[in-house]
């Protein structure tokens, strides 16, 4: 008797380049067995703007500003990568009060990141009331931060050699008007992300990446972190006034005494991390001594001095997201850098993605994509192709996909 | 990691003089201090020879089981292409982390280095990057198609080389566009 033959197939997905969980364009295929992932194939390259290329014509106090562009949630730690490698090829030496200074931009940039992300990551699996509550907590942080800096987002304040502004007496009120109503808030949401019985459902057991994953695919950041690597650069070397403060590497088993490298994981870093960003603060402002804040306030001077520097450095700093790293080539007698190469978090976290999503199903996609916060925009469409017919599914339906399952859960 | 003895930066240029002799030039150490309490921090720099830059990676693997690769950069240097491959070891220890930056140069006429993902699976990306936009070709490379620039971008032009291979037919000045 011939018995019926019978091949199993896998459907593709295509996935982006513009996604939900995605605030930048990144585009996904997967291949599913049913509603599991089976793999995962990445590609990149959407907005690719050439900033790196554009550099080579302008000098290094212009690519300061340049670099503030390249990403609207970083801001700050790109052009600092940069200045940071720019002083380490000039042997430029940064007064200390700055270098107190760049540690509150840094800390105030991460607490409006993790933030953001603790929205949007709530978002992803339809809990969308504290959406709006975590937006409301952190644009307390964006008045805080357009109060110091005069700007939002593009905060201009860092410079070679120093910063642009000073945080005087003055400023000390609304900082910690500011600070106190993080630490009242902080609880409301330590409790919504870590007790409440939804978000653990979702989260747990949910995207999990491996300790020996993490370091053979050199992740960064939260995404290392959450899988129980100590990796920060903030405590690895020293770099401004970190390593006269009391910091600690944040990795889950301070919290649970466990590391699992999932999703839930990862949000307790970013939640820890929250709290001791606003203690870093305080910290700056109560140990931070008299002086000067710039090494040479005259940017015709800087840039005289950069003209004759000569020499190959690199920047390195934690970022929101995971070490940012900048190498920077200056050539004697040449106004704008030979090379400029620019290292994103992201860019080491895309690999990551992959174990994490194998062996997920489509409704986790959102919120397993969006857990190592990448630098990333929003999905219009996605397009499932079965065997010749195409199917589209949309934004909002990929969304409902990833709800449902959120209620199916709680039922 | 903590089981094994840490080196100084001094020992561990040391170690990669004494494993490949006259094949290692260039080398630096760039300390640095930072901060009111002058912490230091160190970024070693060395240039390797082609022929040994596989091997230096799996020496540098025995100093920690996974090296850290933040990410390979890329300069023209006219008849050679640099590769300058940013390691990080000894992550994890406070203020004990060590910058290893290795480079090394390729002739234009034969652009040819061999992949280090099978000993650091992480180093696709970056690998992929530089074979399109510096024109190197990474030889066992597991997926050499493009990463960032698009399928339909000319064949034969690398956006980072300085010579005629480089984007200068691409671009418009927008000042020179007339209406």
């Amino acid at each position: 008797m011939k018995t019926k033959q019978t091949t199993k197939t896998t459907y593709h997905i295509p996935i982006g380049p513009i996604h939900p969980a995605l605030k930048e364009p990144v585009a996904f295929e997967f291949e599913i067995d049913g509603e599991r992932i089976v793999d995962v194939d990445v590609s990149l390259g959407h907005v690719h703007r050439t900033v790196e290329w554009t550099a080579t014509k302008r000098n290094p106090i212009q690519i300061l500003y340049l670099a503030e562009r390249i990403c609207g949630i970083c801001s700050y730690c790109h052009p600092t990568a940069f200045a940071l490698a720019v002083e380490n090829i000039a042997n430029i030496e940064v007064p200390e009060r700055a270098e107190y200074l760049r540690v509150i931009q840094a800390e105030l940039e991460r607490i409006c990141s993790h933030i953001l992300w603790a929205g949007v990551a709530a978002h992803e699996i339809g809990f969308d009331s504290v959406l709006f509550l975590t937006w409301q907590i952190r644009e307390k942080v964006l008045d805080l931060t357009e109060y110091l800096t005069g700007n939002r987002i593009t905060k201009g304040i860092i410079t070679i050699g120093g910063v642009r502004r000073d945080i005087t007496k003055e400023h000390h009120p609304k900082i910690f008007e500011t600070l106190n109503y993080l630490k009242d808030n902080f609880e409301k949401l330590r409790k919504v992300y870590l007790d409440d019985k939804t978000f653990r459902m979702r989260a747990q057991g949910c995207g999990i990446l491996t300790k020996e994953d993490a370091l053979k695919l050199c992740a960064v950041g939260p995404t290392a972190r959450g899988s129980g690597v100590k990796k920060d650069v903030r405590v690895d070397q020293a770099y401004f006034s970190c390593a006269d403060l009391d910091i600690e590497c944040i990795t889950p088993d301070v919290l649970t005494g466990e590391v699992n490298g999932d999703v839930y994981d990862r949000i307790i870093v970013r939640l820890l991390e929250v709290k001791q960003a606003i203690d870093l603060i305080e910290q700056c402002i109560d140990k931070m001594p008299a002086g000067d804040i710039v090494s040479e306030p005259k940017v015709a001077k800087v840039l005289a001095t950069l003209k004759k520097a000569s020499g190959e450095g690199i920047g390195r700093m934690e970022a929101p997201r995971g070490e940012v790293i900048h190498y920077v080539k200056l050539v004697e007698g040449e106004e704008y850098p030979f090379t400029w190469k620019v290292r994103a978090p992201t860019y080491n976290n895309i690999m990551p993605w992959v174990p994490m999503l194998i062996g997920e199903q489509i409704a986790d996609i959102p919120i397993v994509a969006a857990s190592t916060d990448p630098c990333m925009s929003c999905t219009n469409r996605v397009a499932i192709v079965d065997s010749g017919k195409k199917y589209e599914l949309n934004k909002e339906e990929l969304h409902r996909l990833s709800v449902e399952k959120t209620r199916r859960l709680m039922a | 990691m903590a089981d094994k003895k840490r080196f100084t930066p001094e020992e561990i240029v040391k170690s990669f003089k004494d494993e490949f002799k006259a094949k290692i030039k260039n080398t630096r150490i760039e300390r640095r201090t930072k901060g009111p309490s002058k912490h230091e921090f160190v970024h070693i720099w060395m240039k390797v020879d082609k022929s040994i830059f596989k091997d230096s990676v799996k020496h540098l693997a025995t100093l920690q089981k996974y090296p850290h690769l933040a990410v390979a950069s890329g300069n023209d240097l006219g008849k050679t292409i640099e590769l300058i491959y940013h390691f990080s070891i000894y992550y994890g220890v406070p203020l004990g982390e060590i910058s290893i930056n290795i480079s090394v140069e390729l002739p234009k006429s034969k652009p040819e280095i061999e992949t280090i993902c099978d000993i650091i699976p992480g180093a696709l990306i970056t690998e992929r990057e530089k074979q399109e936009m510096l024109g190197v070709t990474i030889k066992g490379i597991p997926d050499s198609r493009r990463v960032f620039l698009t399928d339909d971008f000319p064949e034969g032009v690398y956006p980072w080389r300085k010579d005629e291979t480089g984007p200068q037919k691409l671009i418009r000045n927008l000042h020179e566009v007339k209406k």
